[in-house]
């Protein structure tokens, strides 16, 4: 960089009353605030999702349970998807994003900071609708109470003949408001990167963060609107006389479907994307090298995204389609796991002939490359679709499922945590609770989740409140329980980790990592505007070029 | 098998080159304040990790696609079996076009002779919701999908008893709308046809539950052919005390659990659709001998 780097710690802050403070934090259009109010809501409902979960393994210890009624366990099942996808998942990494995107590429905000307040209140207030149904759900008839047709709401199911009262609709509308708020995101982030780098940051030097943010927020414009408008629909068909889904009237289940699946691959891709990019700035920095092969890393990260909104009916192989169109979808499916092979290789160069440091934040990185590597493999086993018409609809694709989004989404969250609190706080997390935690939770993620792909093969169907004893399930399902216990002792360390750190934490200073981009040459945390002065960049690594004047990447890029 | 074989394959090379680096490529002290030579990548590797797996994707598709076509495009040999499957919210109706047969929950097909195969072909709809009719041991799963006919072919080459459920959740009984699939030896298949085609037999020591059973509402939502009753929402009861369990498998078929469920269906299966009948102690026994007689 040619111009100095001011390390300016935060400016004092002047006493303020609690609810000024509050009042602040409510009316903010700080992108760092944003990130930290969404993360802060999602940990919120992840723990909350988690409940749910618990609910549903204590149900499934034993077959012939009578811990929950159907009725409770049918909500559990429902309501613990859609608030970990939607209520979770998304804010969270729309949190991350928020924070660290505009550091990244040297700017002050996002492009649209009132924009981004006000995405961030339509998925809290989302939210907040989706659990008020348990207050309210009861609706005119007195039936229902929170949604229980499940995260995907199949139609006909929720039609007004099989979904009496407003259970169906507080899931609509929760999920399309937030919808919006995620859209409205997703503009932001693509207005943000594509407009406001900083000078010298061309797109072939911006971090892989804000490629894979770029291309994350691309594909919510494309997926979220087929689930908009598939909702609005179901809520003319439940109150306007509309026929578009209630097959009693000759209207289409299978247009549900493939308006929900349209939407629903994608974003399972939306989701691990970001985690792609936490990997992709963590494993370099612990290796000590730079990512291997970051043209082709992009490449293949935009290849995914083209490739994974022609795959949604992988979904759908049990569903009755011809032959031809199975085959195509089949296709498609593994044709996506090349470019995601690729990085996996990449990733995989990147350590080869580093020097690799095992911190936290690097351990739960190694955890996701053997993990997600596992979960493409058994998506692959499915995308053979005559395998998966045994296999759909079971406790394997669950366990699948969840390898990716648990196995690899957190576990890359869970590294992104430990990486970027000292940033955003100014201290270290405690590395011997880090490691207390990962281990924990290496230990009960793998009991639940290696365990829970036998009862699928064994013919455990999903969704299902109890099973008949005598089918080879029950041992098997006490084990994923207990597994689902030990994730908790596990979070519960995280979260004492998040909160002793706080106060206890060694001192960050900029960069504790010894690290390549932006944000660590600013204070931790940062103060309010950013940078002091807008930085120049000649390199995709400007803090190694400032580090190693005699050998700046500058002179090879 | 073939799938996994290459997958397994996959994983265990990539999980070795992984364990591997981590190993060789771990910081030492010795290698304390040095920093490693900065590779940016290279075109050869990335060429040669992208064409490997290209040409595995063709493989695996190439061999999925031939198995797609032979299962779903199978013609239906002479001799096949057809029965029409029904799903209802939360129980199985299985009629048998060609043979004149209605019955519920509890299927029987004949075992398939490779010298005479006779595999069944079965016609899927649903009357309400989405549901999956699925019998691991016997065939991979298919949707019964109201508004829409789907096709599933079973072929089993050994008799016996196989268990499955439905896999499409569909409400809250989706967990006990059991599947039990007879697979019979072709005599046995015979004498079971010859018997469900009977009329319901005629017990007069069970008189007075057949009047209890015509004069309420059983009627409407339940057949027993020979008698007035002919509803079609409930399954038909003509011959009851052939299968070995009621409620779509979820109580075995014992003049108690009748009882029960004629009573409060809520304690079996809590959200099905068979109403709690409301009749008196005598009414109660003397239409659970009624069902009983319906053999």
């Amino acid at each position: 960089m040619s111009t100095e780097v001011m390390a300016i710690s935060s400016a004092q802050q002047a006493e303020r009353t609690w609810r000024e403070a509050l009042h602040e934090w409510v009316t903010t259009v700080d992108h760092k605030r944003i990130g930290l109010l969404y993360i802060g809501f999602a940990l919120v409902f992840l723990v909350i999702g988690g409940i749910e979960a618990v609910i549903i393994r204590i149900q499934l210890m034993a077959p012939h349970s009578d811990v929950v009624s159907p009725q409770v366990f049918n909500r559990m099942f429902t309501m613990h998807g859609t608030t970990m996808i939607f209520f979770a998942a998304m804010p969270i990494l729309f949190g991350f994003g928020n924070y660290l995107v505009p550091l990244m590429i040297g700017a002050r905000d996002m492009a649209f900071p009132r924009l981004n307040a006000f995405s961030f209140w339509l998925n809290a207030f989302g939210g907040l609708l989706l659990y008020f149904s348990f207050l309210g759900g009861s609706g005119l008839y007195g039936a229902g109470s929170a949604p229980d047709v499940g995260w995907w709401a199949y139609a006909p199911l929720t039609a007004r003949a099989f979904s009496p009262g407003s259970s169906s609709d507080y899931w609509t509308i929760a999920v399309l408001v937030s919808g919006f708020g995620s859209i409205g995101t997703a503009i932001n982030l693509i207005a943000t990167i594509l407009c406001m780098r900083c000078p010298g940051m061309s797109l072939g030097r911006m971090p892989l963060f804000a490629w894979l943010y770029l291309t994350m927020s691309g594909m919510a414009l494309l997926a979220l609107t087929p689930l908009s408008a598939a909702q609005l629909m179901l809520l003319v068909d439940r109150y306007l006389g509309g026929h578009f889904f209630d097959t009693q009237a000759g209207g289409s289940a299978t247009l549900w479907m493939h308006f929900f699946w349209i939407f629903g691959h994608p974003e399972v891709y939306i989701l691990i994307i970001p985690a792609f990019a936490f990997m992709s700035e963590i494993i370099p920095v612990f290796s000590r090298k730079p990512i291997f092969g970051y043209p082709v890393m992009v490449a293949a990260t935009v290849c995914i995204a083209f490739v994974s909104m022609s795959v949604w009916a992988h979904h759908m192989f049990t569903i009755g389609l011809s032959s031809y169109a199975n085959s195509f979808f089949a296709i498609t499916t593994m044709v996506v796991g090349i470019p995601t092979g690729i990085k996996i290789f990449n990733w995989l160069g990147t350590m080869w002939g580093g020097q690799i440091q095992f911190k936290t934040p690097m351990l739960f990185c190694i955890a996701f490359l053997f993990q997600f590597l596992i979960a493409g493999l058994t998506g692959i086993m499915m995308a053979a679709a005559p395998f998966d018409w045994q296999l759909s609809l079971s406790y394997f694709v669950v366990a699948h499922f969840h390898y990716v989004i648990v196995g690899g989404i957190l576990f890359a969250l869970f590294g992104a945590f430990y990486y970027w609190y000292p940033k955003v706080t100014g201290r270290l997390m405690s590395e011997r609770l880090g490691k207390l935690h990962f281990w924990l939770f290496v230990l009960g993620f793998h009991l639940t989740f290696d365990v829970m792909h036998i009862p699928g093969l064994l013919g455990m169907p999903r969704r299902i409140y109890t099973y008949e004893p005598g089918r080879g399930w029950d041992s098997l399902n006490l084990i994923v329980s207990i597994g689902a216990f030990v994730q908790v002792i596990s979070i519960a360390v995280f979260v004492a980790n998040l909160l002793i750190s706080y106060r206890k934490g060694a001192k960050a200073g900029n960069d504790p990592w010894d690290a390549w981009t932006l944000e660590w040459s600013i204070s931790s945390p940062p103060p309010a505007y950013n940078f002091a002065s807008i930085p120049v960049v000649e390199s995709r690594r400007p803090l190694w070029d400032l580090k190693h004047p005699e050998d700046p990447d500058s002179r090879y890029e | 098998m073939f799938v996994l074989a290459i997958t397994g394959t996959i994983f265990i090379v990539v999980a070795t080159l992984l364990i591997y680096t981590l190993v060789k490529f771990r910081a030492t002290a010795a290698k304390a304040n040095t920093e490693p030579a900065q590779v940016y990548g290279s075109t050869q590797i990335e060429l040669a990790w992208t064409i490997i797996p290209a040409l595995i994707v063709v493989v695996l598709t190439v061999a999925t696609a031939r198995v797609i076509h032979a299962i779903q495009d199978a013609p239906k040999p002479p001799g096949a079996l057809e029965v029409v499957v029904i799903g209802h919210q939360f129980w199985w109706e299985y009629r048998y076009p060609t043979l004149g047969i209605v019955t519920a929950n509890e299927l029987h097909i004949p075992v398939s002779e490779p010298s005479g195969p006779r595999p069944t072909f079965l016609q899927l709809m649903s009357a309400d919701t989405d549901h999956s009719f699925w019998i691991p041991q016997l065939a991979g799963k298919t949707d019964l999908i109201p508004n829409r006919i789907n096709e599933l072919w079973m072929d089993p080459d050994r008799p016996g008893v196989f268990f499955g459920q439905c896999a499409q959740y569909c409400g809250t009984q989706h967990a006990k709308m059991l599947l039990r699939v007879s697979v019979d030896d072709p005599d046995d298949f015979d004498a079971w046809v010859q018997a469900q085609r009977q009329a319901a037999a005629q017990d007069e020591s069970a008189a007075d539950g057949r009047r209890v059973f015509e004069t309420t509402a059983c009627i409407n939502c339940h057949t027993v052919r020979g008698t007035a009753a002919n509803g079609r929402f409930g399954p038909d009861l003509t011959h009851l005390m052939s299968r070995a369990t009621i409620a779509s498998g979820a109580a075995e078929n014992t003049a108690e659990n009748l009882r029960l469920w004629i009573e409060n269906p809520d304690a079996i299966k809590p959200g099905s659709l068979m109403p709690a009948m409301k009749l008196s102690d005598s009414e109660l026994d003397a239409l659970v001998r009624y069902m009983q007689s319906l053999r």
